[in-house]
């Protein structure tokens, strides 16, 4: 029993971590129809700034801070730069520019930071562990469930009760009507990748905490992870984002901790299986985004 | 009196396919104006191009004196244009204050914002009462009493409607129209484009008639009623 609650505990560490992301993806896809794959480098960004804080003997809470802003502010820039001028193309071509996004600050990463994996340092007490109704559990563990609740209260408020929230929900909904309305096209969808790098950021201090170094390649795994947590939520709604990233956490940490040893090896593709046979029953995920828009910008 | 909108030569383009070839029009302050033709005739198209929602191809919309030809849609609800489109388009998956916000999401004046709150809900109760519901769980005639509510909470001059009647039931178009006489009595100047011909020519005090793209017909009301070409323009498609 103590072993499941630990692992439940774990499950739902990670899951909150996929969340996070899947929201960040479903933000932007619900909005504009891109999947974002660069993603994953705005947490590699974020990581990398906690790197060098660390190196520089900033504060941890400053240089969680700092991570967070840069995430946010790189995702700005991207919008800005890359996605701006291929708004109104076809969902291939702005696929296409996502991954060349990403390939191009992965080569950065490579050629101005170091190929290798860098570690970060961490403060000491996240790794220690704290003992709770009767199990042991490490504080980052803790802290990340932590974060990822204050994050997900944070996100319904922003989206139900601020006005920008409320204007993302109706341009992810009829953009056209919403143009009518007054609300700018650009400062929609710049506010929503603003969200999905302050949510990405939050997500790489989480995934650094618990693993203390970060590569150039840090972001593709989780974000991946997050993808397939996204299109088995329901590709572009927040609350299936939520669900699928929290479902995908307890299969995989499930898998790892029941799996016989001799099955280990094939834990992904038997969470994968898993995910596909959510799939076939609900092919348009668990929670689906209300209407597939048939209104563009 | 100057008109509160004109065009002159105005041309709308999808691609190979000329939607509107060239019109010219005026709405009066305190009109109401009709814009009537068959499927096709090329309504929509202009209604969607005054409001900055499909590109002109050509010629100019004058909106209150000012060249508004190519402003972006988002800037025309706060100078004081702005649609009810086709089909309603409420956002379902926003209640209905949500909707209602959205509508005076350009207006800076909150004085301004606080009095539509009053008018909109005291043109339609049912929206006072229903203000917490999903607008996707209302009926067809409630989402289009919250479409031109949403519409109403920018205080606009002109109003456009595009088939505000389209797929309602009869009882509930004759509220939209006597709505729409309503609004106007309000200060509200108004552009419809109707299916229902007799209906509107019946609250319209002049109209347009459209076929293939060109203004084919115009006058009062009345003359309208028995004009030729508003029958041609039906018969020819």
């Amino acid at each position: 029993m103590d072993f499941f609650l630990q692992q439940t505990v774990n499950a739902v560490s990670l899951g909150g971590t996929y969340a996070l992301l899947a929201l960040g993806l479903a933000v932007v896809f619900s909005i504009m129809g891109l999947i974002n794959f660069a993603h994953g480098e705005l947490m590699t960004i974020a990581g990398y700034v906690l790197m060098y804080c660390g190196l520089a003997g900033l504060p941890f809470v400053l240089s969680i801070g700092l991570a967070i802003g840069a995430a946010t502010v790189a995702a700005v820039l991207m919008e800005r730069i890359a996605f701006r001028p291929v708004r109104n193309a076809s969902g291939a071509t702005l696929l296409i520019t996502s991954f060349a996004v990403s390939m191009v600050l992965q080569v950065l990463f490579q050629n101005l930071i170091s190929v290798r994996s860098q570690p970060v340092l961490l403060p000491p007490l996240l790794s220690d562990s704290v003992r709770m109704f009767g199990f042991v559990i490490g504080v980052n563990k803790l802290l990340s469930i932590a974060a990822t609740v204050v994050m997900l209260i944070f996100l319904d408020w922003f989206m139900k009760r601020q006005k920008t929230g409320i204007a993302m929900r109706a341009a992810a909904e009829d953009f056209a009507v919403a143009r009518l309305m007054g609300i700018r096209a650009n400062s929609v969808i710049a506010g929503a990748f603003a969200l999905s790098g302050l949510l990405a950021g939050v997500a790489a201090v989480l995934w650094v905490s618990q693993r203390a170094s970060v590569d150039p390649l840090m972001g593709f795994t989780p974000v991946l992870k997050a993808f397939i947590a996204a299109i088995l939520g329901g590709l572009g709604s927040l609350r299936g984002a939520v669900a699928g990233g929290f479902l995908l956490g307890f299969i995989e940490i499930y898998l790892a901790a029941y799996l016989p040893p001799e099955w280990q090896e094939f834990r992904d593709p038997i969470g994968l299986v898993l995910v596909v046979i959510v799939l076939l029953m609900r092919p348009n995920g668990l929670i689906p985004a209300p209407a597939l828009k048939a209104h563009k910008v | 009196m100057t008109p509160l909108l004109k065009t002159s030569g105005l041309m709308v383009r999808y691609g190979p396919v000329e939607a509107v070839r060239g019109i010219d029009f005026e709405i009066g302050e305190g009109e109401i104006v009709a814009f009537l033709g068959a499927n096709g005739a090329g309504k929509s198209s202009t209604l969607n191009a005054l409001v900055g929602l499909v590109p002109v191809q050509s010629g100019t919309v004058e909106f209150l004196g000012r060249d508004i030809t190519h402003d972006p849609a988002e800037t025309l609800a706060p100078a004081g244009l702005t649609l009810v489109p086709e089909g309603r388009r409420v956002f379902n998956t926003l209640s209905v204050a949500e909707n209602l916000r959205m509508g005076a999401y350009g207006i800076r004046d909150k004085a301004a914002v606080a009095e539509a709150w009053d008018r909109v809900y005291d043109l339609f109760p049912i929206l006072a009462e229903r203000r917490g519901q999903f607008a996707g769980t209302l009926s067809g005639g409630q989402q289009q009493m919250l479409a031109i509510g949403r519409a109403m909470m920018s205080g606009p001059k002109l109003l456009l409607l595009d088939e505000p009647s389209l797929g309602l039931a009869p009882l509930i178009v004759e509220q939209v129209f006597e709505l729409l006489v309503r609004l106007r009595g309000a200060g509200v100047t108004l552009g419809v484009v109707e299916q229902n011909v007799a209906r509107s020519l019946q609250i319209a005090d002049r109209g347009y008639v459209l076929s293939g793209g060109r203004i084919v017909g115009q006058g009062s009301a009345a003359e309208l009623a028995t004009s030729e070409a508003l029958s041609g323009a039906y018969l020819d498609g």
